[in-house]
């Protein structure tokens, strides 16, 4: 009886350190692969830093076929897209992350919920062309701008392409806010309104940052709904009339360039290095979360 | 296994010596027969659809003949003609003067044929009032020393000028034949308010939609709905529309001839190949965009 048990125990602790191992291994891969990527990018980019000199990397002219390897224009070119993207997004994210989570009933929610899902799922090709084709005339028309393939288009579709995820993290960040955070703040006499925008939404709050983040992430690294609308005009965009102006962003660069660039060329290394510039960019982002959030933990917050 | 081994050496040794002797020269007669009926056809990315349609078409009436197209590039397809790699070199630029020595010292002199001819138009908005460009205004705009359409006669508006991305062979002809005028000392270079777009589709849906466009784009990729403009080759002379007929008389000033190279005069196989593309062949040229050859040229 006894020996069957250990016997047991022992199969048990067998199991679980086999499992345990398999578990660890694959989450080492894991950044195991991203550290062999960004070798790979070192490796193919670091040239261009060596072979362009700085004048001509950091000035405001990209026009590799003849030599300018200016990468200003492509960083703040996704720079401003990105950010725009945003700035639309996280309202209008966060708002209908409180109306599903705080205000709707639930057969509203029932719907809503898989509705917003299905917005992920939209190739970013297919809504490349419908901006193309039906919102560049749009912001054309309604804003004045020459053409309808601006920064402001992409910043349109960046932010619808980043709302779903924007909306299911933050809402998972509102569910997460203890039922006695409510019931406290309606107790003490505040409004439902109130209680929603100083109690649970601040609660929150780093969960509504790290969907942001993610949105944002989402939005960087896009490329092809982007290069379809934003014009991939490498310019300058220097002042906020530049968001009705077409713009180069980083991804569309790469895209656009690499099929036909001979290997080993410096243009071919200059592409990695716009890669490397990319990569570190939403590592730093990335980063710059992380810390807000343990920040925020250290202060005993809640998640 | 040793059975195996020793099965190996034997059909190694038997290739050896089929390799040598007397195998020798029934191979080389094999070789040369089916050389006179094999043709390698390489060369340029803007003829190369065109090459191929003309090869289908050929070997389904010749079909002991095989002609294997590729592409490349126009300088890849020279260079594999210089090697002897290859009977028929496809081109959309002439040889330089280099290549050329270069066929010299390998002992043949290259010979050109034009088998199609290719017409770059210049296009805009069908509500756009402006219906003709010289080359120096075309050239001004895209370098961005004109910005609206009032300077070259048409509406007080900016013009938004559309290009393909910098890998298309249609954009480096545009930028020296049209920016630089032709001039081989000459910088200029595309304006950085130039939106390159990836596809020819996206120009055209631009174009279609927006009163303030101006693109370019191969003659047989525009569409009934944009709005083709003259051009003229000086400010004196008359404008012309981009069409077969103008393209082959040679009064529309953005075209370019195609070419075919062989490496001295052709014969055999690929002389009556040759041949059909500049006869019968001509009739599949206007359905792949590109302009045929007139016959009484």
């Amino acid at each position: 009886m006894r020996t069957r048990a250990v016997a047991r125990e022992r199969r048990f602790r067998a199991s679980e350190f086999t499992i345990e191992a398999l578990v660890r291994v694959l989450g080492f891969s894991t950044i195991a692969f991203v550290l062999l990527i960004f070798l790979f990018l070192l490796r193919e980019g670091v040239p261009a830093f060596f072979e362009v000199p700085v004048a001509n990397l950091f000035s405001t002219r990209w026009y590799p076929t003849f030599g300018l390897f200016g990468t200003l224009p492509l960083i703040l070119g996704s720079v401003i897209v990105t950010v725009a993207a945003i700035l639309i997004a996280l309202p209008l994210g966060v708002a209908t992350a409180v109306f599903v989570r705080e205000v709707a009933p639930g057969w509203a929610r029932e719907i809503l919920k898989p509705l917003i899902e299905v917005l992920a799922g939209i190739p970013s090709v297919v809504l490349g062309f419908f901006g193309m084709t039906v919102v560049a005339p749009i912001v054309r028309q309604s804003l004045g701008a020459p053409t309808g393939l601006t920064a402001f288009t992409g910043a349109l579709l960046l932010a619808y392409m980043s709302l779903p995820t924007i909306i299911s993290v933050a809402e998972d960040a509102l569910d997460s806010v203890p039922r006695s955070y409510r019931d406290a703040g309606l107790a003490m006499g505040a409004t439902r309104w109130q209680t929603i925008w100083r109690v649970t939404v601040p609660a929150a709050g780093s969960g509504i940052v790290t969907a942001v983040m993610l949105g944002m992430g989402r939005a960087i690294g896009e490329t092809m709904a982007v290069m379809m609308v934003t014009g991939n005009a490498a310019r300058m965009p220097l002042d906020l009339a530049a968001l009705l102006r077409p713009v180069r962003t980083m991804t569309a660069t790469i895209a656009a360039e690499m099929g036909e660039v001979a290997r080993g060329s410096v243009h071919y290394h200059a592409l990695f290095g716009i890669g490397i510039v990319l990569f570190l960019l939403t590592f730093l982002i990335n980063l710059t979360v992380a810390r807000a959030i343990l920040r925020r933990r250290r202060r005993g917050g809640l998640r | 296994m040793e059975n195996m081994k020793a099965r190996a050496v034997l059909v190694l040794l038997a290739l050896a010596l089929a390799g040598c002797g007397a195998g020798r020269a029934v191979r080389e007669a094999k070789r040369a027969e089916r050389a006179a009926l094999s043709i390698q056809n390489t060369g340029s990315d803007t003829l190369v659809n065109l090459a191929l349609a003309w090869a289908e078409a050929y070997m389904r009436l010749h079909p002991d003949v095989r002609i294997s197209v590729t592409g490349g590039g126009s300088g890849t397809g020279i260079a594999s003609l210089l090697n002897g790699t290859i009977q028929i070199a496809n081109a959309s630029r002439e040889m330089s003067k280099e290549e050329i020595e270069a066929a010299r010292a390998k002992g043949f002199e290259p010979r050109k044929l034009v088998v199609a001819l290719d017409a770059i138009a210049v296009v805009a908005n069908p509500s756009n009032p402006v219906d003709a460009l010289t080359l120096q205004q075309i050239s001004d705009i895209y370098t961005g020393n004109l910005a609206r359409w009032s300077g070259v006669g048409g509406e007080d508006r900016p013009i938004v000028l559309l290009s393909r991305e910098s890998n298309s062979g249609t954009y480096v002809y545009f930028l020296e034949q049209v920016l630089r005028l032709g001039d081989r000392k000459s910088t200029a270079l595309f304006s950085s308010e130039t939106l390159l777009m990836p596809s020819s589709e996206g120009i055209s849906v631009e174009v279609r939609q927006n009163p303030n466009a101006l693109g370019y784009d191969g003659l047989g990729y525009v569409t009934s709905d944009q709005k083709l403009l003259a051009v003229a080759r000086s400010a004196g002379s008359p404008a012309v529309l981009p069409s077969a007929a103008t393209v082959s008389d040679e009064t529309y000033p953005v075209s370019r001839p195609l070419f075919m190279y062989t490496a001295g005069e052709p014969t055999g196989a690929v002389r009556a190949y040759l041949d059909w593309i500049v006869g019968e062949g001509q009739a599949l040229v206007k359905g792949l965009g590109f302009v045929p050859l007139v016959k009484d040229r």
